[in-house]
């Protein structure tokens, strides 16, 4: 059982929460892989995805997983510039709430915008990704992915590459990762490094090598290319020369390494084609993994709104 | 009108001792015990009497602003804070950038007539940093200061020039410090709790660099500044070693940079959203020790009243700014007195008698033939912070639910008494 009606992400969730989320995950997956798309878990309930910011594959992952248990699934597009100006996302969550919703899935530009969201409305609020803050539910079907392939989540060294700064995916991943006993390496150049993530007990590294060796899981990042334009490094190609994974690079991993990257990714930058496309990759795995994950998220609160409220 | 202010401990500046005042004509007429007068009397038996406490950093909000505060919202709100005069920042809409708002604004205030307002004009006009406003007319008119309040003169060849205008006006700039550049958006402190939020940081070399300019142009010139908010330890430093060679450097920070730490933002309350932002426990340390040796040479409100909309939105999205005014002496005396180890006399110097000498003001001290500007506070009397109680207008403040210390009892201003708590 989950201890909260929303998934904000996972600096506040426990380690008991995220096992049980990726216990419920197999069994989802165990339904994906049965051909069972018409489940009635969800059936009854209503899911609102209301994304700020451009998606494919989160938003398609959270419609998907309401339809395929059951669920009535609209989408809310919010440009942008509706940030700015109009109505506040207060208001617009009251709007939604008012329509008798369970489950409200929201990216937005801004770190917080998920939790401000969740304290004014009756709906469970899962944060598909607020700004620089977190992205829980990517990291938790990373961490699917790894428990999958090794057995375990404990013990694991975990490389992430690329620009930490600004990924939400690297935050909630370290995160999650050190509740469950993993070990988390992080490479970047020093302007695209958070500031004392150490001490959220990150080894902050100085060198790819250092990074990648004996790795279980080696995970690159998407760069954007705003950023180079803000000044944080001179060029794509320098980037991708320093900061980008190479092929022979694998050879320090661990012999069973995985490939890893949260998509959607600049084929040569983060990671070379023949490593996005080799025998180590589990980028498309993580897809379905998505999907599994997202699926017994919903379950997991719908069974807490029927418990709690 | 005469009246005597019996049995009250009178705050001077060598020490703490039981005595009458008697007030008349507007103005403090005897200090000393055991004045026999038949006339009215105020008991301030079991309180401590101050000199009529200053706060040189306040916005009130008008003209423009009137849904945060107005002049008459944030009059009243100031007297019931303990505050005898205040000083607006120049912010408004429009900008106080010439002598009509300068005057408008005075004739606002003695309409209100509570406390004494005194305006801050603007550096430049529209404090857009480019060209410097009609600082001698808005002297004439009864601006006490200038300043770009919210944001630096980011060219330092306008600061310069300011600088050296301002001081044929004898008024000096009141430096906000922040290098723009460097804050790039930030909106809480970089460091642990900017990484753990995702909330963009700003780094303290961003306020720290336009001290240090500050610093630099008012040595060079030999002309006297005042460094507004100080919130970094390394602001404390570089304001120390500039007052050690005789640099004629002032300074001001406030009670949340001497209370908080960052740690409060991880639950992205927007109250705590404030510009400069909340730092780190050895700040907040720096900032109590550089007080203490005088350093930092006042105790300021930044008072920054706000609409509930302004701050009901996302975080990076909220107004800066935290409601100040009416917690400012319970939050130093309890801080610094009660827990810390400054004397009475020390805390009526950093809130009544430096921001008189620092701006050119009458009062500060309690004493015959001074204004009779007088703030009473039952010492003893302990309070929970509620800001949906403020008189003000915003109701934002961080520090909901703190107990404090020290109440306002009688606020006079001119001999009148503005705010009496029963």
């Amino acid at each position: 059982m989950l201890n909260n009606k929303d998934l904000l992400g996972l600096y506040h969730t426990s380690a008991e929460e995220i096992c049980e989320i990726l216990d419920r995950a197999a069994e989802m997956k165990a339904l994906l892989l049965a051909g069972r798309k018409a489940e009635k878990l969800l059936s009854g309930t209503a899911l609102i995805t209301l994304f700020y910011e451009n998606s494919t594959r989160t938003r398609t992952s959270f419609e998907l997983a309401g339809k395929y248990l059951g669920a009535s699934e609209v989408n809310v597009s919010a440009s942008s510039s509706s940030v700015q100006k109009g109505e506040t996302l207060i208001d617009t969550g009251k709007t939604l709430d008012a329509m008798k919703i369970d489950f409200i899935a929201i990216r937005h530009p801004l770190a917080g915008a998920p939790k401000l969201l969740a304290e004014n409305v009756h709906a469970s609020v899962i944060n598909a990704g607020d700004g620089m803050n977190e992205h829980p539910t990517q990291a938790l079907l990373d961490m699917f992915s790894m428990r999958e392939k090794f057995g375990r989540i404990s013990g694991l060294k975990v490389a992430i590459l690329g620009d930490i700064k600004h990924s939400r995916v690297a935050k909630s991943n370290l995160f999650g990762l050190k509740k469950l006993g993993a070990e988390v390496y992080m490479y970047a150049p020093e302007t695209l490094m958070p500031k004392e993530i150490e001490k959220l007990g990150a080894h902050v590294c100085r060198s790819m090598e250092e990074a990648i060796e004996g790795a279980h899981c080696v995970m690159g990042l998407r760069i954007q290319l705003e950023r180079q334009k803000g000044g944080l490094f001179p060029s794509l190609s320098e980037y991708s020369r320093f900061y980008g994974v190479k092929d022979g690079m694998l050879a320090l991993a661990d012999k069973d390494a995985i490939i890893m990257h949260p998509g959607p990714v600049n084929r040569g930058i983060e990671l070379t084609p023949s490593l996005i496309d080799g025998d180590n990759s589990v980028i498309c795995e993580q897809v379905t993994n998505g999907l599994s994950v997202r699926m017994a998220i919903l379950t997991l609160l719908k069974e807490y709104r029927e418990k709690n409220l | 009108m005469k009246y005597i202010i019996k049995n009250g401990s009178v705050v001077f500046p060598g020490g703490v001792k039981k005595c009458d005042v008697l007030v008349e004509d507007g103005k403090i007429a005897e200090v000393g015990e055991n004045i026999s007068c038949d006339c009215e009397v105020l008991d301030a038996e079991g309180l401590h009497v101050f000199p009529g406490l200053i706060d040189m950093h306040v916005h009130l909000r008008e003209p423009g602003f009137e849904g945060k505060e107005d002049i008459e919202s944030g009059s009243k709100a100031a007297v019931a804070g303990g505050f005898t005069q205040i000083c607006c920042m120049p912010n408004t809409n429009p900008v106080n950038d010439n002598a009509v708002v300068t005057t408008y604004i005075k004739y606002r205030s003695e309409q209100v007539n509570l406390c004494k307002v005194h305006p801050i004009g603007s550096i430049t006009k529209g404090e857009k940093g480019e060209e410097l406003a009609e600082i001698g007319k808005m002297a004439s008119a009864g601006a006490v200061a200038i300043s770009d309040d919210g944001r630096s003169v980011m060219d330092s060849k306008i600061m310069r020039l300011a600088m050296e205008y301002a001081n044929g006006f004898n008024i000096k700039c009141l430096c906000h410090c922040e290098d723009e550049n460097l804050v790039d958006g930030g909106v809480v402190n970089e460091g642990l709790n900017s990484t753990i939020t995702g909330l963009k940081g700003s780094i303290r070399a961003a306020e720290d660099i336009m001290i240090a300019r500050e610093i630099c142009l008012s040595e060079s010139l030999g002309i006297p500044v005042h460094i507004c908010h100080v919130s970094t330890y390394s602001g404390v430093e570089l304001i120390r070693s500039a007052k050690a060679r005789g640099v004629k450097v002032t300074a001001e920070s406030c009670p949340h940079y001497f209370w908080l730490t960052d740690d409060i933002i991880t639950g992205f309350d927007t109250y705590t959203k404030v510009n400069p932002p909340i730092r780190e426990e050895r700040d907040r340390q720096a900032i109590i020790e550089g007080l203490k040796d005088g350093t930092l040479d006042c105790i300021v409100t930044d008072h920054a009243p706000h609409s509930k909309k302004d701050k009901q939105v996302e975080y990076s999205l909220a107004a800066f700014g935290i409601s100040g005014i009416e917690t400012s002496f319970s939050l130093s005396y309890t801080k610094l007195v009660k827990e810390g180890d400054m004397s009475l006399p020390e805390l009526a110097e950093k809130m009544s008698a430096a921001p008189a000498r620092i701006l050119n003001l009458e009062g500060g001290e309690i004493k015959a033939g001074a204004p009779a500007d007088i703030t009473i506070a039952d010492l003893a009397a302990k309070y929970v912070i509620d800001g949906e109680k403020f008189i003000s207008k915003g109701k934002n403040t961080p520090f909901n639910g703190t107990e404090v210390y020290g109440k306002i009892a009688y606020t006079i201003v001119g001999g009148d008494v503005k705010y009496s708590a029963v």
